[in-house]
C-alpha cells in the first residue's frame, strides 16, 4: 500500500532523508519512531503529497508520487499535531466543510456517524476553539476518516495529550485501525506506539535503521535497542 | 527532482462533474471563510475601523473645503488610498490565519485543484473588501458632501477591488511565509498594483465630475485588462506557490 | 574549474577593452549635438544603461519561468544575479538621467510616465531582493522569487501605459514622438554608430557581470557544501 525506494529529500543543500526504503502492506499498522530531526515529519509529508521528493520513488495505494498526487489524496486521511480544524467554526461545520472538499456521499449521515464514533455528538454545535486539545484531536481523527480513506497517516498524534486523553485516543485509533485500513504513525511515545503497532521501525538521520514485528521484542528490549541504535549514530 | 512513474492511471474524464467539483471546492472555501468571519468579525471590524481612521487622518492632512472641483479629485484619491491600505490588512490576516494554524495543509490535502483554493481565497478577500466599501462609501458621501453612490462608480469600485484582491491574494500567499511578514505584502503589492490605483482614481474622479465616456472609457478598459491578465497569471502560477 | 576561469578572464578583458573603446568613441568621435552641446554625450551611457537594465529583468522573467518548470537551481541563481545587476544598471540610468536633466530641462527630476514607471520598476526589484532576504528555505525562496519576477515584469508595461496618458517631457529619440515632447533630436550616422557600439559594449558588460556573479554564487555554494561535510563528519 505504501512503498518507497531510495527516497531522498534535500532542503537546499541539506539532506534530511538519505535513502528510505519502506514497505507497508495493506491493513498493516506500522509505527515509526525516531529522535527529533530524524526526518519523520518530512517522510510523512512526502507520503501525504504535501512535499515532493528530491530523489527516489514513492507510491501510495498504487499511485506514484508526485505524479498521481490527486488520486492519492482521495484515498488518504492525515492527522498531524496541527489539528487542521477551524476554531471559529462548530464541530459540525468543520466536518461539513471537509465533507464538501472531499465530495463525501451522504454527508449529513456520515458526519453524524463520525461525531458519535469519536464521542463528540453532544458538542457538535460548539465552536472548536472551546474544545480541549484531546477533544480537538478526536475530532481531527473524525475529519480524517470522513471520506473513508484506505490509508491513514498520523504524525505524532499524542502530542499535548494527558493520560486520559491519550487512552481515549488509543481507543479511537484501535477502532480506526480495526477497519482494515493501512496506517503509518510516528510518535515519541515508545510504550503506546508499541502497544498498537503490527510493526515498529526506527528512523535516524534520514535512514531506517531498525525494524521489529509485534511480539518479537517487549518494551524494555525495544527501548534498549532504540537507544543503542540512535546513539550509535550521534 | 527525479521520480520515475510506476503506472499511469487512466480515468475517463467527465468534464461536467470536473467543473462542478471545482466550483464546489471554491464554494466550500468561500463559505468556510465567510462563516468563520461572521463569528469572529475579526477582518471586517479591523478593516472598517482602519478605513475610517485613514479618512480621518486625510481630513486633517488635506484641505477638503476649498472648492467643489478639488473635492471630487481628492475624494477619488482618498477612497482608493483607503482601499489600498485597508485591503492590505485584510489580505494579510486572511492568509496568516491559515498559515499559523497549519490549516493550509488541510486545504492542500483535499483532492481539489490548487487554483480552486486560490479562487476561494481571492473571492473571499474580494467580498470582505467590498463589504467594507459598502459601509465606507456612504460615509464618504457625507464627509465630502458628494454623492458617491453613482452606479458607474460602483462598477469601477468592483473592477478595481477585483484586480487588487486578485494580485493581493497571490502575493499575500507568499508574503505570509516571510520573516518580515507584515511589511512584506505592501512592499510586494504596491508597485505591482499601481495600474489599478491610477486607473481607478482617474475613472472615479472623472465619474464624480460627471465627465463623458471619452474620459472614463480608457480607464475602464485598463481595469478590465489588468483584472483579466492578473487573474490568469495567478491561476497559472498559484500551484508553484503552495506546492513544496 | 581552470578552463572556466580562463574563459571568464578573457571575457573580462574583452569587456574592459570594449568599454574603453566605447568611451573613446563617445568623447572623441561622436559629433557635438547642436542644441544641447557636450552634455548630450551622456545619452550614449544613459540609454544603453536603461535598455540593459530592462534586458536584465527580462532575463529574470525567463529564468523564473524555466525554473518553475524544470526545478534546476542554476536558473534561480541566474534570476537572482540578474536582478542584482539590473538594479545596478537602474541606478546608473537614474543618476545619468538626472545629470542630463539638470542642464537640459532645468530640473533634477520629473514625474513623467517614463521616469515614474522606471522608479516603480526599481521598487519592484528591490522588493524582489527583500522577498528573497526574508525566506529561509532555499527551495521556497527560489519558487517565490521566480513567481514575483514573473508578476513584476508583466506589470511593467501595464504600469507604463497607465501613466502614459499624462503629460511627458521626456525626449522621444527613436520612433514615435508625441507633439508635446520637447528635447527630442535626430541622430546622424556617426551618432548612430557610437550609440549602437555603446549599446553593444554595455550588453557585453552585463554578461560579464552576470558570469562573474554566477561564479561567485557557485563558489559560495561549494563552501556551504564543504562546511556541511565537515560539520557532519
Amino acid at each position: 500500500m505504501i512503498e518507497t525506494r531510495a527516497l531522498a529529500k534535500n532542503f537546499g543543500l541539506k539532506p534530511v532523508l538519505r535513502g528510505v526504503d519502506l514497505d507497508v502492506a495493506s491493513g498493516e499498522f506500522v509505527v515509526l519512531f525516531g529522535p527529533n530531526g530524524a526526518g519523520k515529519t518530512t517522510l510523512l509529508r512526502i507520503l501525504a503529497t504535501l512535499s515532493k521528493p528530491s530523489f527516489g520513488r514513492a507510491s501510495v495505494a498504487g499511485f506514484p508520487l508526485p505524479a498521481g498526487a490527486g488520486e492519492v489524496r482521495r484515498r488518504l486521511g492525515v492527522v498531524s499535531h496541527h489539528t487542521l480544524l477551524y476554531g471559529d467554526l462548530t464541530a459540525e461545520e468543520n466536518l461539513r466543510f471537509y465533507a464538501r472538499m472531499y465530495d463525501v456521499k451522504n454527508a449529513a449521515r456520515r458526519i453524524a456517524e463520525m461525531l458519535e464514533r469519536v464521542g463528540l455528538a453532544a458538542r457538535r454545535r460548539d465552536l472548536v476553539r472551546t474544545f480541549s486539545r484531546g477533544m480537538q484531536q478526536r475530532l481531527a481523527i473524525g475529519r480524517a476518516v470522513l471520506h473513508d480513506p484506505e490509508v491513514m497517516l498520523f504524525d505524532e498524534p499524542y502530542t499535548g495529550l494527558d493520560q486520559d486523553a491519550s487512552a481515549m485516543l488509543d481507543g479511537v485509533l484501535r477502532e480506526v485501525a480495526a477497519q482494515g485500513r493501512t496506517v503509518l504513525m510516528t510518535t515519541h511515545d515508545l510504550a503506546r506506539g508499541l502497544a498498537v503497532a503490527d510493526r515498529a521501525l526506527v528512523l535516524s538521520r534520514g535512514k531506517i535503521v531498525f525494524s521489529a514485528k509485534r511480539g518479537e521484542l517487549d518494551v524494555a528490549e525495544f527501548v534498549h535497542a532504540y537507544d543503542s541504535v540512535v546513539n550509535s549514530y550521534q | 527532482m527525479r521520480t520515475e512513474s510506476i503506472r499511469p492511471v487512466q480515468t475517463k474524464t467527465d468534464y461536467w462533474s470536473l467543473f462542478t467539483d471545482y466550483w464546489r471546492a471554491v464554494g466550500a472555501v468561500l463559505g468556510k471563510d465567510f462563516t468563520a468571519e461572521l463569528r469572529s468579525k475579526e477582518l471586517f471590524s479591523s478593516m472598517l475601523v482602519f478605513s475610517l481612521l485613514v479618512v480621518l487622518i486625510f481630513n486633517f492632512a488635506l484641505e477638503f473645503e476649498r472648492s467643489r472641483a478639488t473635492r471630487e479629485n481628492v475624494a477619488a484619491g482618498v477612497l482608493w488610498v483607503t482601499t489600498t491600505f485597508a485591503g492590505t490588512l485584510g489580505l494579510n490576516r486572511s492568509l496568516a490565519m491559515e498559515k499559523d494554524r497549519g490549516s493550509l495543509d488541510g486545504l492542500l490535502l483535499a483532492p481539489v485543484d490548487r487554483s480552486a483554493l486560490y479562487f476561494g481565497k481571492a473571492l473571499g478577500n474580494l467580498l470582505f473588501m467590498l463589504l467594507v466599501q459598502a459601509v465606507i462609501l456612504p460615509v464618504f458621501s457625507i464627509l465630502f458632501n458628494l454623492s458617491l453612490l453613482k452606479p458607474l462608480l460602483l462598477v469601477i469600485v468592483l473592477l478595481g477591488t477585483t484586480g487588487y484582491a486578485a494580485v493581493g491574494t497571490l502575493l499575500a500567499s507568499m508574503a505570509v511565509h516571510s520573516r518580515a511578514r507584515d511589511v512584506m505584502l505592501p512592499i510586494l503589492l504596491f508597485p505591482v498594483a499601481v495600474p489599478v490605483l491610477v486607473a481607478a482614481v482617474r475613472a472615479s474622479s472623472a465619474i464624480l465630475v460627471s465627465a463623458g465616456w471619452e474620459d472614463i472609457g480608457l480607464w475602464f478598459n485598463l481595469l478590465v485588462g489588468y483584472d483579466v491578465i492578473f487573474v490568469a497569471v495567478a491561476y497559472m502560477v498559484f500551484d508553484y506557490v503552495v506546492e513544496e | 574549474m581552470e578552463k572556466t576561469t580562463r574563459n571568464l578572464q578573457i571575457l573580462n578583458i574583452v569587456t574592459i577593452a570594449l568599454m574603453i573603446i566605447a568611451t573613446a568613441l563617445v568623447f572623441f568621435y561622436a559629433p557635438t549635438e547642436r542644441v544641447m552641446g557636450q552634455v548630450q554625450r551622456i545619452f550614449y551611457f544613459h540609454v544603453p544603461s536603461a535598455w540593459v537594465s530592462m534586458l536584465a529583468f527580462f532575463v529574470t522573467l525567463v529564468a523564473g519561468i524555466v525554473y518553475l518548470r524544470r526545478g534546476h537551481r542554476g536558473w534561480d541563481m541566474v534570476g537572482s544575479a540578474s536582478v542584482e545587476i539590473g538594479l545596478v544598471f537602474t541606478i546608473m540610468t537614474i543618476i545619468s538621467g538626472s545629470i542630463w536633466a539638470r542642464p537640459a530641462w532645468n530640473t533634477w527630476w520629473t514625474w513623467d510616465p517614463r521616469l515614474t514607471t522606471y522608479t516603480i520598476l526599481a521598487l519592484i526589484y528591490v522588493a524582489y531582493l527583500m522577498l528573497r532576504q526574508g525566506l529561509e528555505d532555499p527551495d521556497r525562496r527560489a519558487r517565490f522569487a521566480a513567481v514575483y519576477g514573473i508578476v513584476g515584469f508583466i506589470s511593467v508595461p501595464i504600469t507604463f501605459f497607465s501613466i502614459r496618458w499624462w503629460r511627458t517631457i521626456h525626449p522621444v529619440v527613436i520612433g514615435s514622438g508625441s507633439p508635446s515632447a520637447e528635447g527630442g533630436f535626430d541622430m546622424t550616422s556617426p551618432m548612430r554608430l557610437v550609440f549602437f557600439f555603446s549599446l553593444f559594449a554595455f550588453t557585453v558588460l552585463y554578461f560579464c557581470f552576470l558570469a562573474n556573479r554566477l561564479r561567485l554564487e557557485r563558489l559560495t555554494e561549494r563552501v556551504e557544501q564543504l562546511k556541511m561535510k565537515v560539520l557532519s563528519a
